[in-house]
């Protein structure tokens, strides 16, 4: 099932073309419209008109959060203010917010853009869909919102948060569909069992999770508990919200929407272009937007291009799911540590929930990782062998996978704060 | 069907297309807005190899023609309806169109010129009626029928039409159009250049704003239509009234 076929599963050398005609396009409207640029581009003495083909991108300078920062609020809109009709503002978790605006057209094209993620993870008209992002200047909530109205599915705009109703809502809508971020999906799960509820009971068959970086392991653990079929999918608010790319039913890989987004993988310290297939920093540029274009944008985010085709049908080239960040990678003892590779390890270990927490703090010159892990009853109220065996596991088995040694804390079930949004996985007490 | 990549043209030193990529799919209606002098002209009359191109790619049916000349162009089977209609006055509506046959004349397909006039002569029943009169006789309307029918003797893949509203009543504008969308569902692909882009843009698929030589915007023609720059710069709209209204 696809939402758009034509532009799904379209032939690389017209979808080249595509992209060309309109990156062309979108950097005539940028030089014209936004002096941020203008200026950028003139101080390098780059003429856009130099830019003939979809390499030449790397010609280009990089735009970060930053630059989105210094221009705060409206510095990067391409079109004046009375033409844009939505205006959404990044989460802003770590540091200023970024204010991102869309036009009439705009908001047009992000509902396609959701409508094919959304089609692609197996909604389709007949669904009951339950919005436990958001809403508000977080284009989570409203971008999934629009999108799966365009698809003509019953839409439930609970935003995120009173895990309880959600559930009541869920049994009593016959919800079939469930949009969170992975470890809220978790959350639900564990209170559905603690409320003695039958998963049985419920109608639920699908899951679009995304927001946030999760493993194969904890897709896993979603699907067995909310026996559902879960689908990754990836957006952000400075390129448009959701809708950037999305896993297929076959779910393995994000089908990037390359007809409105180009997309580069370099190397995070060279800047240079990774080899094809090579793991790097994720960078787009926006094709089709309007009020805010943008020109090589780091997204911080780790992944790397699959090219090989893929079961659907879909000509779309595949992202794999977001292996980390660049900015949240963590530097032990010179070591790069990515806290997705933490939760793979405890994933794998058998007595641990899912839900972990990073210290790191500095003891004298030293960096000092602790690594709390929530057990499952059984384990924690039996006698001290088997909790220190199950210590030492965990402390080998990251050793090996980190190639550092950290220190393992096991905490009882539930003591780890939730989140109802982004899970808070690292705790960095360094003062440098 | 046509595929344009970075093509830049002009007239001597005097370069009117910077860098336009565009294209055109197998039966599509696709429209070229902009205002005067943005180049649009430039445009068809390079892909038609009255001008050569400076640098870039065109490509017809996968075969580079960018160095092709004219009268090879339309061999390929694209197509010009002149800007200003450019119909031989001092000649008969017939002979006009004969002259349009030139392709099969020279291929030794006499009688497809015969059939190639009764079926421009369905599709305008007027000049059947004008077949004697002289063109310079003709009105406005009439001269661009003749213009499309003349173009349409060499059976092109590829029709391209350069202001064809031009200085035509809204009536016969309309008329002019409908028959472009009959072309386009006999089979026909069309590339249509116009800056009655309100009326373009109401029958195309596609479209592309075309502004001092270069592409700034492109799009379904639904899109272009809702684009704000669109409908101040050439639909006429003062979106500047409209808000402090």
């Amino acid at each position: 099932m696809y939402w758009e076929p034509e532009a799904e599963t379209m032939e690389r050398e017209e979808l080249e073309q595509l992209q060309l005609e309109r990156l062309e396009a979108t950097l005539n409207r940028v030089h014209m419209n936004v002096p941020f640029y203008r200026r950028k581009f003139d101080a390098l003495g780059i003429d856009t008109d130099d830019i003939r083909s979809i390499g030449d991108i790397r010609k280009l300078p990089f735009t970060t959060k930053n630059d989105l920062r210094e221009n705060y609020p409206y510095g990067l809109f391409a079109v004046p203010l009375r033409e844009v009709v939505r205006i959404h503002a990044s989460s802003g978790t770590t540091g200023m917010s970024t204010v991102v605006g869309y036009t009439k057209n705009d908001i047009k094209t992000w509902a396609n853009l959701v409508a094919r993620v959304l089609t692609a993870g197996g909604i389709t008209k007949d669904d009951v869909i339950q919005i436990a992002f958001g809403y508000g200047l977080f284009t989570g909530g409203f971008g999934i919102h629009y999108g799966a109205e365009r698809v003509g599915a019953s839409v439930i705009p609970i935003s995120s948060g009173n895990t309880a109703r959600q559930i009541k809502i869920m049994q009593d809508f016959k919800t079939t569909a469930l949009i969170c971020t992975p470890s809220y999906a978790l959350l639900i799960a564990d209170t559905i069992m603690e409320m003695g509820i039958s998963v049985n009971s419920l109608s639920l068959k699908y899951g679009l999770f995304g927001a946030e970086p999760w493993s194969e392991a904890m897709r896993k653990e979603i699907q067995d508990k909310l026996k559902i079929v879960a689908t990754d999918n990836y957006g952000l608010s400075e390129v448009i919200g959701p809708g950037v790319a999305g896993e297929c039913l076959e779910r393995n890989g994000l089908h990037i929407n390359e007809d409105n987004f180009l997309v580069e993988i370099i190397n995070p310290e060279t800047l240079e272009p990774v080899p094809p297939g090579e793991t790097g920093e994720l960078v787009i540029t926006t094709l089709t937007k309007e009020a805010f274009p943008v020109i090589r944008f780091r997204t911080r985010d780790l992944t790397r291009l699959i090219s090989s085709p893929c079961p659907c049908g879909r000509k779309l080239m595949r992202m794999h799911r977001v292996m980390g960040r660049t900015d949240d990678m963590l530097i032990i003892k010179g070591v790069n540590v990515f806290p997705s590779q933490i939760e793979h390890v405890l994933f794998d270990i058998e007595g641990t929930e899912p839900h972990y927490q990073i210290i790191v703090d500095r003891k004298g010159a030293m960096d000092d990782v602790t690594v709390k892990v929530e057990v499952s009853e059984p384990i924690f109220f039996d006698e001290m062998k088997k909790q220190n065996e199950l210590m030492d596991l965990i402390k080998r088995r990251l050793a090996s996978e980190l190639g550092i040694g950290v220190n393992v804390k096991l905490v009882e079930k539930k003591s780890i704060e939730r989140s109802e949004g982004k899970a808070k996985r690292v705790i960095d007490l360094r003062k440098i | 069907m046509l595929k344009i990549k970075n093509l830049e043209s002009g007239y001597g030193k005097l370069r009117v297309l910077r860098r336009v990529t565009m294209h055109v799919a197998q039966g599509e209606i696709v429209t070229i807005i902009g205002a005067n002098g943005a180049g649009k002209t430039t445009l068809l009359s390079t892909i038609s190899g009255l001008l050569k191109p400076s640098a870039g790619e065109i490509a017809f049916d996968k075969q580079d023609i960018s160095s092709t000349p004219a009268e090879k162009v339309v061999f390929l089977g694209c197509s010009l309806v002149p800007e200003g209609r450019q119909v031989f006055s001092s000649m008969t509506v017939k002979e006009n169109l004969v002259l349009g046959a030139y392709v099969h004349y020279r291929r030794n397909k006499r009688d497809r010129v015969k059939t190639g006039i009764e079926k421009v002569y369905g599709l305008f029943p007027i000049l059947k009626e004008r077949e004697k009169q002289l063109a310079g006789t003709l009105s406005g309307g009439e001269q661009q029928m003749l213009a499309i029918g003349r173009a349409l003797m060499a059976e092109p893949r590829l029709i391209m039409m350069d202001e064809p509203s031009m200085g035509l009543a809204p009536l016969i504008v309309k008329n002019i159009f409908s028959i472009i969308v009959k072309l386009r569902e006999e089979g026909n692909t069309v590339l249509l250049v116009e800056q009655n882009a309100k009326a373009a843009l109401g029958i195309a698929d596609r479209g592309y704003v075309l502004e001092t030589g270069r592409i700034i915007l492109q799009g379904t023609a639904e899109d272009l239509l809702l684009n704000k720059d669109v409908q101040r710069a050439y639909l006429g709209r003062d979106l500047d009234t409209e808000t402090t209204l």
